[in-house]
């Protein structure tokens, strides 16, 4: 299967198989106007299976939701057909507007228009905690 | 600028530092009578408080200082939709320390991070109370002499009770402390506190419903209220309001140098006839409130004395 290589644009690899999707539906990819690969399924060494998506534009990509999702994601940035830089995801320290706070009682919940926070606070289980009132996202 | 939103935002240090700056004042009240002339604290409290606010007023006024503020939302533009970045920029234009209380958790960090001055979390919903806490402290100090070594009980609503989490995680950092829970199964302390706070931290901890058969053991006992304003349900509030009542006839099994701890008010948890128990010594923490609060608000605006 051939898929055209990508002049200016970001290349997300090693997702986890069957996470492309949800990664391109969570990132709002369905409102780009350029020209978007999904591949799925595709043989790995060190994966087995892997989906990969390219992007055929050099946008502002969310890096700490792509690390949420799928910590181990690459991201590949593409000038002049060139690889200029491999950015590699992991977990992040620190959600900006990535999730929301269900508890009823956080401040969040009546001042809609605080910026929705949470901090890493248990690396092994993902576990993310509300910045300002502790509650764990879920 | 330095707030006091959660108690870690202190270190063990620093809390000792307070603790003695506190006992100096209660020893020396007359040299910290005028330290605080012509600064002024902002009481913002957006819920009912009795203690806590009158403490925050009369630390400030013993200081030699002036207050400022609202006992409610009712009686501020909260009420007519003013946001709290809002309402704190505006009180700190006119004083140079705020109290701030809160029934939604994490306001009082929404003030921090839009003030010019220091914000002290004066209660914030069912979450944190560090001033409480640095009043636990202060008690516990005096009463035992030290901050390490003993074994203190916490009993009734567990996980609601934004004073117990406060404290259990204030206590973590020091040594030989052994956690008693004592609640119904409806108001255990959350997995959350239990896990990061003290199996992370290697704290001995025991978990019952049964109040009388740990009493012995106990060097404090911590008991809070059933909170109301705590619940959805009228229902279940009413049905776990009368899970612990401590009497002076419980008592008899206790250790003679027992101290018991409340936060305050109380509604039937302790009965009256405890009061003039030796060992009781709420009314005695709640005094230690103003002068543990002396000591922060001078630690917050800069102020050390010799």
């Amino acid at each position: 299967m051939n898929i055209d290589s990508i002049k200016e644009g970001l290349v997300i690899d090693h997702i986890t198989a069957g996470n492309a999707m949800r990664i391109y539906n969570l990132l709002g990819f369905d409102k780009l106007e350029c020209s978007i690969a999904i591949i799925k399924n595709v043989n790995s060494k060190k994966m087995g299976k892997k989906d990969i998506i390219k992007i055929d534009s050099n946008i502002d990509i969310n890096l700490e939701a792509l690390g949420y999702i799928d910590p181990g994601i690459t991201v590949d940035v593409i000038r002049d057909s060139k690889l200029v830089e491999k950015r590699h995801v992991d977990l992040p320290e620190t959600l900006h507007g990535v999730l929301r706070c269900k508890n009823p009682r956080c401040i969040t919940s009546v001042e809609q228009e605080l910026s929705q926070e949470f901090m890493l606070t248990d690396r092994e289980n993902r576990v993310y905690r509300c910045v300002y009132c502790e509650a764990k996202a879920n | 600028m330095r707030s006091l939103i959660n108690i870690l935002d202190l270190s063990v240090e620093e809390i000792d530092r307070m603790l003695d700056v506190a006992d100096d004042i209660i020893a020396n009240r007359e040299k910290y009578s005028e330290v605080c002339h012509g600064k002024k604290l902002a009481t913002l409290f957006f819920e009912p408080s009795t203690r806590t606010r009158l403490s925050f007023e009369a630390a400030m006024y013993e200081l030699g200082g002036n207050v400022l503020g609202f006992s409610a939302a009712a009686s501020s533009s909260a009420s007519k939709g003013e946001s709290v970045a809002d309402t704190t920029r505006m009180a700190c234009c006119y004083a140079d320390i705020i109290a701030m209380r809160h029934p939604k958790e994490g306001a009082p960090l929404v003030a921090s991070k839009v003030t010019s001055v220091p914000v002290i979390n004066a209660g914030d919903g069912g979450h944190n109370h560090p001033t409480q806490t640095l009043t636990d402290l202060l008690t516990i100090r005096r009463k035992k002499g030290r901050l390490n070594n003993f074994t203190i009980g916490f009993c009734g609503d567990l996980k609601f009770g934004r004073t117990v989490h406060s404290l259990i995680t204030a206590l973590a950092r020091y040594e030989g402390i052994k956690i008693v829970l004592i609640s119904p199964d409806e108001l255990k302390l959350p997995s959350y506190i239990k896990k990061d706070v003290i199996k992370n931290n290697g704290i001995e901890y025991v978990q019952t419903t049964d109040l009388e058969a740990v009493l012995p053991e106990l060097d404090v006992l911590y008991m809070t209220r059933v909170q109301q304003e705590r619940f959805f349900s009228e229902e279940e509030y009413i049905r776990l309001r009368d899970s612990y009542i401590l009497t002076r006839k419980k008592l008899d099994k206790a250790k003679e140098d027992l101290i018991i701890l409340h936060p305050l008010p109380r509604v039937n948890e302790i009965s009256t006839d405890v009061d003039d128990d030796p060992r009781a010594c709420y009314f005695e923490q709640a005094l230690c409130g103003k002068f543990v609060r002396m000591a922060l608000i001078m630690e917050l605006l800069g102020i050390h004395l010799d």
